[in-house]
């Protein structure tokens, strides 16, 4: 049994120490590898130098600091990549749901659904991109189309095993109080995969903003961690810093989403021990 | 038994299609059971005990023969709500609350809430749990949890209380404290309800029932009714009174029979 007035802040502490305790063996490791085989700037940057670069002012001297730059370009993913997972996870919750109740169908989609996914992102989020802005649609409902896409799986693979993990017994109840289809899916179907629905969000998550990043790589876009990614790598060469930087801010991004999924969690599937 | 049966089969029997060839679960079972009977089945696994209940509770649908439940199919006397369900696992939902696992059957049934919740903190006070209703399940001691799954099973006032093993999973002291508790439920409610009890416990099928009826296995047939003709109420001394002790015996011999029928074939 806990403690709840100390135990609160012992477990967010004991919870915290070996996270910031990894990130400071990372930054050790990363300079002790620059020191040990004598790397250069160009090869890998030291930490001081990507600090540096983080407050350096854009476009010579007139624009924001690199840091505030790339914030504001993250959050455009991440706006990008929530919308996208939206709607990804509306769709492949519907998809489920479909499949659980016309078992016909899903026989019929499932290897389009699964086919939908091998084909590289890469190779299709530059015909939606520009296949969608011809058609009159703005960038950023293009952009979280790409995204949805890469939602939409986990979340129908997910919650289509979480409708069918009722227990036989569980199912035999309902019957016994003869509960309406419907009442079914609320009071004991819907209830019973959250938490397999709640493990399909968390891939998606990640999923929702890699999609993010990819739709902004085509030629055209003008913000966005993908955009900074091109750009960066352009000045490689020359400012490796500008790169690692950007891998950082998408990290965040990644991350934060995720994180959200977890609060959200924790606040539905409450019954959890 | 005077009054009309409540519960009738006429030359019921179920066969299973399995991977096998057809096995054949029960076998051309005649049984009447009169309202208010308490009647506990018992027998080996694969005697068809669960089958018999599950048939009477329309989970299962005969292959021969019929069954009728107050002068109705099983599945009308079901769409009517007659039946109260507990398992040997308690099946409680893991999302809701004690006292919304309780409530839930009333919910379906389109119950107003305030007169659920009454209902349901009042059965859960009669079986002990008048403490634990915002409880979420895993917070519950197996007994507590079958505790609130027999309040669940109450709380529609079922005329039927079909029982599969609900003390199956739980030990031996707590078992019998259980015993005595579904005895007093039962006996206080007004009208009794009708209860079909599955066991492979002899003394606890001596202990609950007025009829013990055993069961024999492939195919299931009832190869017994056994009348327990011990007073009630059945209290902590009952399980040691000489009665109790010979129709124990009787039942066990009768068990043994099934047994040897099978070896001697």
């Amino acid at each position: 049994m806990t403690y709840p007035a100390q135990g609160a802040s012992e477990t967010l502490a004991r919870r915290a120490l070996p996270i910031i305790g990894l990130i400071a063996a990372l930054l050790l490791l990363w300079e002790g590898a620059r020191l040990l085989f004598g790397l250069s700037e160009q090869r890998l940057p030291s930490l001081g130098s990507i600090v540096e670069t983080m407050f350096t002012p854009t476009r010579g001297g007139a624009g924001p600091l690199l840091i505030v730059q790339m914030l504001a370009n993250g959050w455009a993913t991440f706006r990008v990549a929530l919308g996208g997972f939206f709607i990804g996870g509306v769709l492949g919750f519907g998809l489920a749901v479909l499949f659980m109740r016309l078992p016909v169908l899903e026989r019929g989609l499932m290897p389009y659904v699964i086919g939908s996914q091998t084909v590289p992102i890469l190779a299709i989020a530059p015909m939606v991109v520009v296949g969608l802005g011809r058609m009159g649609a703005p960038p950023w409902l293009a952009k979280m189309v790409v995204a949805a896409y890469l939602t939409f799986f986990p979340v129908t693979i997910g919650m289509l095993r979480g409708l069918r993990s009722a227990s036989p017994q569980s199912l035999d109840l309902m019957r016994s109080y003869a509960a309406t289809p419907f009442q079914y899916f609320w009071k004991l179907r819907l209830p019973v995969s959250l938490p397999y629905l709640f493990t399909a969000l968390k891939i998606a998550a990640s999923a929702a903003v890699i999609g993010a990043i990819v739709a902004e790589l085509p030629s055209g876009a003008r913000e966005g961690i993908g955009v900074m990614i091109l750009n960066a790598a352009q000045y490689y060469n020359s400012r490796p810093q500008a790169l690692y930087l950007a891998i950082l801010v998408a990290g965040l991004v990644g991350i934060s989403f995720y994180g959200l999924v977890v609060l959200a969690e924790h606040l539905i599937v409450k019954w959890r021990a | 038994m005077s009054t009309s049966p409540i519960i009738e089969f006429d030359r019921v029997s179920k066969v299973y299609q399995s991977g096998g060839g057809p096995v054949t679960a029960l076998l051309d079972v005649s049984l009447s059971i009169a309202a208010g009977e308490f009647i506990a089945l018992i027998g080996p696994s694969g005697c068809g005990k669960s089958t018999l209940m599950r048939l009477i509770g329309d989970l299962e649908q005969p292959s021969s023969g019929t069954v009728r439940v107050k002068g109705k199919t099983p599945q009308q006397a079901r769409l009517d709500r007659d039946y109260g369900i507990v398992f040997q696992a308690p099946v409680l939902y893991e999302w809701r609350t004690v006292r919304r696992n309780v409530e839930l059957p009333l919910e379906i049934m389109g119950r107003p809430p305030a007169e659920r919740r009454e209902r349901a903190m009042s059965l859960l006070r009669l079986v002990g749990l008048g403490d634990f209703g915002d409880a979420y399940p895993h917070q519950l001691s197996g007994g507590m949890q079958q505790r609130a799954a027999i309040a669940r099973a109450l709380s529609f006032e079922p005329s039927i209380l079909l029982m599969d093993e609900p003390f199956g999973a739980l030990d031996e002291i707590t078992r019998e404290r259980m015993q005595t508790e579904l005895l007093s439920l039962w006996s206080s409610a007004d009208p009794r309800p009708t209860v079909i009890f599955v066991t492979h416990s002899i003394p606890e099928a001596v202990f609950l029932a007025d009829r013990v009826v055993v069961m024999s296995p492939r195919p299931g047939r009832v190869q017994r009714v056994v009348p327990i003709d011990l007073p009630r109420p059945r209290v902590f001394e009952t399980r040691e009174s000489p009665a109790f002790f010979g129709l124990v015996t009787e039942v066990r011999e009768a068990l043994r029979a099934t047994e040897s029928e099978r070896v001697g074939v």
